[in-house]
């Protein structure tokens, strides 16, 4: 039989690789799970991870791919930060919506004028709301020791009621013959986040989700504020004998994950989706939880896993409507993804080893 | 004699490393038997091999005549061998009597049991009360727990880890006592340890182990001290030595230091008062869990307190954070290695940001720069004779006195004004001991105050040349270490006004 055996050291190789390992065998039991499904795995497997990129339908979905990979990379930048540090924001949709608020109150306030001021304070205004949305768990965590889980969570909810109420109320567009939810902000050249490149999907959520990842990099290998969030997460003694203070880092840890939402938030209500509505959120905040862990909390990580699961939502939606896939199993294959994932990840600190026959006699 | 124990052959490797290469002594009925050897050399891989936690490669174990492959404690346990490790495995918030029950198979009742603990208490002279909470016990008594709980197995072998570390000069000779009654009655004994002067006067029979091979076996009182290190060791050693002090001004000042405990078993720190000058080392004794920790965060800033409890050269510093106080010269060197002076999965490389970034310059506008930090991790690992494959090794792959010698390098060779450093040895073999107390003396010589927290009292009386003991939050006030012998010490150590009279008596 097989037994485990500690690695001396967390193994490099391993960790770039197990990623890899835990697709394959997310394909290989994904497919299984199709065939007994009376699908053809192959075809099922082909039209989730090969159509969206080289399909004949290819040209639309892979915009899709950075419109739905942005707010998922942005976010869980953010969170990856915390995470390392123990720090674990789990609101980071209720940022999001606050965000997204925000950014659009402060384009329609201005409706009807034209400038070019406008989109640049929304996009303040969207970063604003989200940080401040996430110092209430901070400051709350820093004052009183509460649990900022939980907190930040319930905040979601709020956020929610709130968003309903701005799409019902405040927000609600006067012309929009009592239909809940706000102005279309495509219809607003000043406030809309239009591609920059037409056709590529592009547009300012993806640049800012990649120079998070670049930002997100260099502070984590090159910054003593980064070095300080490892070094709180994997030794938090150690943390405080070299100087860290630990009030200091909850907030800018929650504040900078904050930030990011609240600004995904902002790109998304003024770009893809256009106008505050009721079911404005549809759970990037809670998808870039996974997101985060899929990428190891590391940048480039992150970076991959945000595409690879936009990519499965894409290709999962398109197998739905060609194969009429129940939704549930195209759920039950992005679960099986992280399972498998965390099951792997035993390859990196353990080393399977056949037990060998005792030879004393 | 009849033989008990027979190793033929014993060999385990792991991945990199051959803990034990073909091991083979005997332990006879009855029979005190020392293990001697570095950090490293393969004790305690050999002992959790006869105590079942690790399987042999190759080779043969006969116990009491018959073989001996226990695949697991238990089993272990029922073939009549039982084990004291060093670190203890109690639950502070439990009774003596509940922490016994809990590692038993079949645990009688708690009156039953009470009454056989009391009964083997005296027995022993171990006295115990089973109805105590663990978290009000000391170290030593805590020790107790451990060994009567083995004494109730009625174990034919009892193998110690190490048991004197602990322990204050009195202590161990209870323990001792103990020890000599059990091998009398005959109950072999297999016997870790590396102070020497121990096994000479305890032990019967010594087998030496280096990097996992028996190099030597000896009867102990035969031998000198000295021989017997170098055998461990395999070369001749340097006794740490140093010139006429010349002491200069008072660099370190505490005065009034009143730190309440942070938790429940804790010990608040009451009224501390010192003051080291340039060139001196004060040793600071005392058994641990009287204060040593709560002492070492208030110096270290990790903990901080009024402004002018605590001054560098004069400037107050009470109140500031441990990157503060660094930046004036006062570095400290925590107990405990893996998670506090050292971040286990970072690399030496990152280690060395953890207190080195102020006096290096290791960052600049807060922007870390690495090849800086690799050099100063090459510098300590090659002055310090740090053994590791390379600087970008992970802390916690390596040996303890390695990691240790890292540590100590790392503040060292700052140049510190004030060097506090909490059991520079701890659990480190002869040699890097010596060369660990030889820096520090280095460092005293070259002007630094040093302040070595330890609770080895032959390191303190090698190193320091004031001594005052921590007991129950309270320091008694310095001696010159010069005047006291081993008695006075122990006397000091135990503890309340008295003591501190006698120290005085002493002093003048």
């Amino acid at each position: 039989m097989f037994h485990l055996e500690p690695r001396p050291q967390t193994s490099k190789l391993w960790i770039a690789i197990t990623p890899l390992l835990a697709v394959v065998a997310t394909m290989i039991a994904g497919g299984i799970l199709f065939a007994f499904l009376g699908k053809d795995p192959f075809v099922s497997i082909r039209l989730i991870f090969w159509d969206p990129l080289f399909g004949d339908f290819a040209f639309y979905y892979r915009p899709q791919l950075l419109v739905k990979g942005a707010p998922l990379i942005l976010i869980a930048i953010g969170l990856s930060l915390g995470f390392r540090a123990g720090i674990w924001n789990i609101g980071a949709e209720g940022q999001y919506i606050i965000g997204a608020i925000c950014g659009a109150a402060v384009g329609l306030a201005f409706y009807p004028m034209e400038s070019w001021l406008i989109f640049p304070l929304m996009i303040l205004a969207g970063a604003l709301g989200g940080t401040l949305w996430a110092m209430i768990p901070a400051i709350l965590k820093v004052r009183y020791g509460t649990n900022e889980i939980l907190v930040s969570l319930m905040l979601v909810y709020v956020a929610e009621k709130l968003l309903a109420s701005m799409s019902l109320g405040l927000l609600k567009n006067p012309e929009g013959h009592g239909f809940p939810g706000s102005r279309n902000l495509r219809d607003y050249a000043s406030a809309f986040n239009d591609e920059l490149f037409a056709g590529t999907g592009m547009h300012w959520g993806v640049a800012a989700a990649f120079i998070a990842v670049i930002l997100a990099y260099v502070l984590l290998n090159r910054h003593m504020l980064g070095f300080q969030i490892r070094l709180t997460g994997q030794a938090p003694r150690a943390a405080r004998f070299a100087g860290v203070n630990p009030p200091r880092l909850i907030l800018f840890c929650l504040g900078t994950s904050g930030m990011l939402a609240g600004l995904a938030g902002m790109f998304e209500v003024s770009g893809p989706s256009g106008q505050i509505s009721i079911d404005f959120n549809t759970g990037y905040g809670f998808t870039a939880i996974i997101v985060a862990f899929l990428g190891r909390l590391h940048p480039v990580g992150i970076l991959l896993a945000g595409l690879l699961l936009a990519l499965t939502y894409i290709g999962g939606e398109i197998a739905q409507g060609q194969l009429n896939l129940p939704a549930a199993a195209i759920q039950l294959f992005q679960g099986m993804l992280l399972f498998f994932l965390l099951a792997v990840d035993l390859l990196s600190n353990f080393r399977i080893r056949l037990n060998q026959r005792k030879e004393s006699i | 004699m009849t033989i008990l124990l027979k190793l033929e052959g014993l060999t385990k490797a792991y991945p990199g490393v051959i803990a034990n290469d073909d091991v083979s002594f005997e332990v006879k009925a009855g029979e005190i038997h020392a293990l001697l050897g570095e950090n490293g050399a393969g004790k305690s891989t050999l002992v959790k091999m006869i105590y079942g936690l690790v399987r042999p490669d190759k080779g043969k174990m006969t116990f009491n005549g018959e073989v001996f492959q226990p695949a697991e404690p238990r089993a272990a346990r029922a073939s009549g061998v039982a084990m004291v490790f060093q670190h203890f495995s109690l639950f502070d918030a439990l009774s003596v009597a509940e922490n016994i029950s809990l590692g038993m198979e079949n645990p009688p009742s708690r009156r039953e049991l009470s009454a056989r603990i009391r009964e083997v208490s005296n027995d022993y002279k171990l006295p115990l009360d089973p109805n105590r909470i663990i978290g009000d016990l000391s170290v030593g008594e805590r020790q107790r727990v451990e060994i009567i709980r083995c004494l109730l197995q009625n174990p034919k072998l009892l193998i110690m880890d190490e048991p004197t570390s602990v322990l204050t000069p009195q202590e161990v000779d209870v323990l001792f006592e103990t020890l000599r009654k059990l091998a009398s009655e005959g109950t072999s004994i297999l016997y870790i340890s590396h102070k020497l002067e121990e096994i000479r006067s305890l032990c019967d029979q010594a087998t030496i182990l280096r990097l996992g091979k028996v190099i030597d076996s000896c009867v102990p009182s035969e031998q000198t001290a000295r021989k017997l290190a170098e055998m461990m060791v395999g070369q001749a050693l340097i006794t740490p030595t140093r010139k006429d002090q010349k002491t200069g001004d008072v660099v370190l000042k505490v005065s009034n230091l009143t730190v309440p405990s942070s938790n429940p078993f804790g010990t608040t720190l009451k009224n501390i008062a010192l003051a080291v000058r340039s060139g001196e080392v004060l040793g600071i004794g005392g058994v641990a869990g009287n204060g040593q920790d709560e002492l070492l965060l208030a110096l270290s800033g990790e903990t901080r307190v009024a402004q002018d409890e605590i001054s560098v050269d004069g400037k107050p510093v009470g109140n500031l954070g441990p990157n503060e106080r660094r930046k004036l010269g006062l570095l400290t060197a925590p107990e405990e290695r893996l998670g506090h002076s050292a971040a286990p999965d970072m690399s030496l490389v990152e280690n060395t940001m953890l207190t080195a970034a102020v006096r290096e310059n290791l960052a600049r506008n807060g922007f870390l720069r690495w090849n800086a930090a690799k050099d100063f991790a090459e510098t300590i690992v090659k002055k310090f004779d740090v053994r590791t494959p390379s600087v970008n090794n992970a802390a916690k792959s390596l040996s303890g006195g390695n990691l240790q010698k890292f540590v100590i390098g790392r503040e060292v060779l700052q140049n510190p004004r004030v060097l506090v450093i909490n059991q520079p040895t701890w659990g480190v073999d002869a040699s890097a001991a010596a060369d660990i107390r030889q820096a520090l003396m280095f460092l005293a010589e070259e002007g630094a105050a040093v302040v070595v927290v330890s609770q080895d009292l032959d390191e303190l009386l090698e190193v320091s040349d004031q001594l005052a003991i921590l007991n129950e939050g309270r320091l008694t006030s310095p001696v010159a270490t010069a005047s006291l012998n081993m008695d006075d010490i122990g006397l000091m150590m135990g503890g309340g006004a008295q003591t501190e009279m006698e120290a005085q008596h002493v002093s003048s």
